[in-house]
């Protein structure tokens, strides 16, 4: 095989400006986490299913998994580290709160999917939380404190 | 890394993209918005030596509305872009409904109409529910533009119309006709899993109340979209009553020959179609 072709990409992981070449078939994923070292993303299934890998791209929830590094140029990512500031987020804060993780590895996926849900309905019923956790796997909780963590978010960020 | 390598290129028109599809031939494949191409190059069950970016092709974007309450979707219009359209909400109610059912919020904030209509997976929402709006999908190749009635062009199994060096560039929804309901059912094991069964369904009234048209399209249920004929006849000339809808999802029932999966068996498949066409005609009684 010929000398793999590389593409130049840049654009911005929770504030800060990255500019990098990489070949065309990395995955936004792994871009994250090998090249960039933000290993808060988990990589569950990498084929869409199990949400783990949840960033927000120009503001809005995305696979990781299921996006290459290239297609996020110009793009305005942020990860689970970009959250919390000196105290956790609200949402992280209401997670520890009431107990909506045991052991962490679908979190990061669900905080970055709740953000923009949050953003677009403030005061959510149960149904709608439901709805919008809909495309995250969760093994241990049995889902019923994530809900309940989410209301307390909803209820903190709306104060 | 998942995917096997391939060439990237990122057109700045849709001419450009259709150079390199034509010079990739059935070796190239063009990137929407990926969420049904990238999975599938992750299981390296797709591995095209060419990969054409649609993703800079601003054209393609935006919802369009006609003169006469039709709408013009540009392909690569977001799923997110036609849930929160109140062009969509206004004039293809069907539309708007179904568009929840598509995946997760996740997948619709990078999944495509155009991605979804072209890809052909039997699951999917878009191509039943385009078929009963009796849409028309605009595609372009080296020679040109041509349209394609949606009926000539679902072949099969991920199979359609489109030649490898073609793209969909549009999907043109005519107006519902006067006097016309449409209602969508589907029933998954989670919501926003593939759908074990759905329908959708437009049903146009005649002055005097009965049906001058129906469109019934069933989604998961064979190798594409497919629409339930007899039981469009049937109804036809009749008006919507616990008889003749049974009548009609009976028939709807008895033309099935759906897969059976892990998810659902195909008898457990076939009653299913047969029970959403009566929930989607129910409602779509005066």
């Amino acid at each position: 095989m010929d000398e793999a072709q590389r593409v130049n990409v840049g654009g911005s992981v929770n504030g800060a400006r990255f500019e990098r070449e990489v070949e065309p078939r990395l995955l936004l994923s792994d871009f994250l986490r090998h090249d960039l070292h933000l290993t808060g993303t988990h990589v569950g299934c990498e084929h869409g299913v199990c949400g783990a890998c949840t960033v927000l791209v120009d503001g809005e929830a995305v696979r990781s998994c299921l996006m290459l590094a290239v297609q996020a140029e110009g793009c305005e990512i942020i990860t689970v580290e970009g959250l919390a500031g000196d105290d956790l987020h609200p949402i992280q804060a209401a997670f520890h709160e009431e107990h909506g993780l045991q052991c962490g590895f679908c979190t990061p996926g669900i905080l970055t999917s709740l953000l923009p849900f949050l953003r677009d309905h403030p005061d959510p019923d149960e149904q709608e939380i439901r709805e919008a956790i809909s495309g995250n796997l969760c093994r241990c909780t049995g889902y019923q404190n994530i809900v309940s963590a989410v209301k307390l978010a909803a209820e903190q960020m709306r104060k | 890394m998942k995917p096997a390598p391939f060439e990237y290129v990122r057109p700045a028109s849709v001419e450009e993209a259709i150079s390199a599809l034509t010079e990739g031939g059935y070796a190239a494949k063009a990137l929407a918005g990926g969420q049904s191409l990238i999975p599938a190059m992750n299981f390296r069950l797709a591995q095209p030596a060419v990969l054409v970016d649609l993703g800079g092709l601003d054209e393609l974007r935006g919802i369009h509305p006609r003169d006469d309450g039709g709408l013009v979707i540009g392909a690569m219009t977001l799923h997110r872009e036609v849930e929160h359209s109140s062009l969509v909400a206004e004039h293809l109610p069907l539309l708007a409904e179904v568009m929840p059912w598509i995946a997760h919020p996740q997948i619709r904030n990078r999944g495509t109409v155009g991605g979804s209509l072209a890809h052909a997976d039997p699951a999917a929402e878009l191509p039943s529910v385009m078929q009963v709006l009796d849409a028309v999908l605009h595609v372009q190749g080296p020679d040109g533009v041509r349209t394609v009635p949606i009926d000539e062009f679902y072949y099969g199994l991920f199979t359609t119309a489109l030649e490898p060096d073609e793209l969909l560039t549009a999907v043109e929804i005519p107006p519902l006709p006067a006097g016309s309901r449409s209602a969508f059912e589907e029933v998954s094991r989670r919501h926003g899993d593939f759908a074990l069964a759905g329908v959708a369904a437009v049903v146009q009234e005649a002055e005097d109340g009965t049906v001058a048209r129906a469109r019934l399209s069933l989604l998961s249920v064979g190798d594409g979209p497919v629409l339930a004929e007899r039981a469009m006849a049937c109804l036809a000339g009749r008006t919507l009553t616990a008889e003749s809808i049974r009548e009609a999802a009976a028939l709807t029932s008895e033309d099935l020959d759906p897969p059976g999966d892990i998810h659902a068996s195909a008898e457990f498949r076939r009653h299913l179609a047969g029970v959403l066409t009566t929930r989607a005609l129910d409602r779509l009684r005066a």
